[in-house]
């Protein structure tokens, strides 16, 4: 298995998003796995602020040199900011995917689909069980 | 990844950790780290590719150039010894079964280099359309294939002691050694940068990467070659070109003996040259925020006119830019065009290609 910055203050969903709770709500990005996977990041497109995501909806793309990923909803809330300086400097997600390569900011709809992602521990297996698939 | 060829380089690849990934029949590295730091070394020092991956389809005998003659677009009789062309094979109906270059080995030598995925149909292809005589062999498996390409490869290749590099021009190769390995060096790419494609045995070829790669050239994998390409509008044959486009739609007619003829598919190219393409090759820019990726559809005040054929980000322009197909009209630089991305149209112009020149 490759060598992932996952961390232990995070939640991911088995999309690759990460998720940090905090006062107002929640913030995701994407995983060290999944930027180390797109490579290099050309473009993001987010929601725009006040739209409401239910859990696993698509909310946006995020596209390398090579390839067009979609984005999805971590968990249902509404987006009360997105980071708007990843429409100049996408490359942010590659550079620091848990700081300056976040995405938005969202509310908490419902706390237990918080507490239902993984943790680093299953998020690493999940990781490693796509790696021994070869997907 | 199982029943996918190796080329002999693929346990080097391995060793630096690329990522690999199927491409026609082999397993082959998209990308060692960052594929725009190996596009920016390509344009402004110097990259290595490995295309071992693709064939080479040799003829030897007192018919091989009327042979490659009639096969080929291009003029052979008049290629001089040690010099290449680029050429189409065209099947009957003018469509291209694959673009090629050809080099004259000897008087009565030549080979193709030709496309990974085509090596099996083009084989065919020459041995139906050849006489025994022109002694037709497939030598892709025994032959490697290294792309040293960018500004600082003659120095590269000169500290390694290869010499007469400034009289090579563009299109001219010369048998070789270097390093103590027999080799074949031909100044040639598909990146638009100057550099050198270099036919070795498949035994040598790991040596020779080790030596060039110590000599400064930083590996580079298929997504570099791939956007290298694109700025350079070169075409790629799955994407621009293919069994059903005619070389008029995309843009090849410098490459076709139309008034000599003599070649497969000639008649219909000329019928073709006569009522004028239906739609032509155009490469065009974004103007608005917005990536361009093959099979996305073109548009213009609403209705749809062509399709994207190749598109993605220039690492040197730091703009998207892309190839299609649209009809003659509107292939003109300055035409505005719409890219319909996820369903909505995005502006794009078409402009004069190259890209990066």
């Amino acid at each position: 298995m490759g060598n992932y910055d996952i961390r232990n203050d995070l939640r991911y969903s088995k999309e690759d998003e990460w998720v940090r709770s905090e006062a107002k709500g929640v913030t995701i990005g994407i995983s060290d796995y999944a930027q180390q996977q797109l490579g290099d990041v050309v473009f993001v497109e987010l929601p725009e602020v006040g739209r409401i995501l239910e859990k696993g909806e698509p909310l946006g793309v995020i596209e390398s040199v090579k390839t067009v990923a979609d984005l999805f909803a971590p968990i249902s809330g509404e987006v009360l900011e997105a980071n708007s300086g990843l429409g100049e400097g996408p490359e942010a997600i590659n550079d620091d995917c848990y700081g300056e390569g976040w995405m938005l900011v969202l509310s908490v709809a419902d706390a237990s689909e918080v507490e239902a992602l993984l943790d680093r521990a299953g998020y690493l297996q999940h990781i490693k069980d796509r790696e021994d698939q070869g997907t | 990844m199982t029943g996918l060829q190796h080329t002999p380089l693929h346990r080097i690849h391995i060793a630096l950790g690329a990522r690999m990934v199927p491409f026609a029949g082999f397993e082959m590295p998209v990308q060692y780290d960052s594929i725009k730091e190996e596009h920016t070394a390509v344009r402004q020092k110097a990259g290595l590719f490995d295309v071992s991956h693709m064939g080479q389809i040799h003829f030897a005998g007192p018919e091989a150039v009327t042979a490659v003659e009639r096969l080929v677009t291009c003029k052979v009789a008049s290629l001089r010894v040690g010099r290449v062309r680029y050429g189409l094979l065209c099947n009957e109906e003018g469509g291209i079964v694959d673009d090629v270059t050809v080099y004259r080995a000897a008087e009565d030598e030549l080979f193709l280099c030709v496309n990974a995925a085509n090596v099996e149909k083009d084989y065919r292809w020459c041995v139906r359309h050849a006489t025994k005589a022109a002694g037709v062999r497939n030598r892709s498996a025994e032959t490697a294939l290294l792309a040293l390409q960018g500004p600082d490869s003659s120095r590269i290749l000169e500290s390694l002691g290869a010499t007469a590099l400034p009289e090579m021009r563009r299109f001219q190769f010369t048998e070789t050694e270097l390093t103590g390995v027999k080799l074949l060096l031909s100044r040639t790419g598909y990146t638009g940068s100057d550099g050198f494609e270099i036919f070795v045995q498949a035994e040598a070829a790991q040596g020779l990467w080790k030596a060039l790669t110590g000599a400064g050239a930083r590996p580079c994998g298929l997504g570099a070659r791939d956007t290298l390409r694109l700025e350079a509008a070169l075409p790629l044959y799955g994407h621009e070109l293919d069994d059903s486009t005619s070389p008029l739609e995309a843009r090849l007619e410098r490459f076709v003996k139309l008034k000599e003829g003599g070649f497969i598919g000639a008649e219909a190219i000329r019928a073709r040259a006569e009522t004028g393409p239906s739609r032509l090759l155009a490469g065009f820019e974004m103007l608005e925020r917005g990536i361009a990726r093959e099979g996305y559809p073109i548009a213009r005040s609403g209705q749809p006119v062509g399709v994207v054929s190749s598109g993605g980000p220039s690492p040197t322009l730091g703009k998207s830019i892309g190839l299609g197909y649209v009809p003659p009209a509107l292939a003109e630089p300055g035409q505005a065009l719409d890219i319909v991305i996820r369903g909505k149209p995005v502006a794009a112009r078409v402009v004069e290609t190259p890209f990066v020149r």
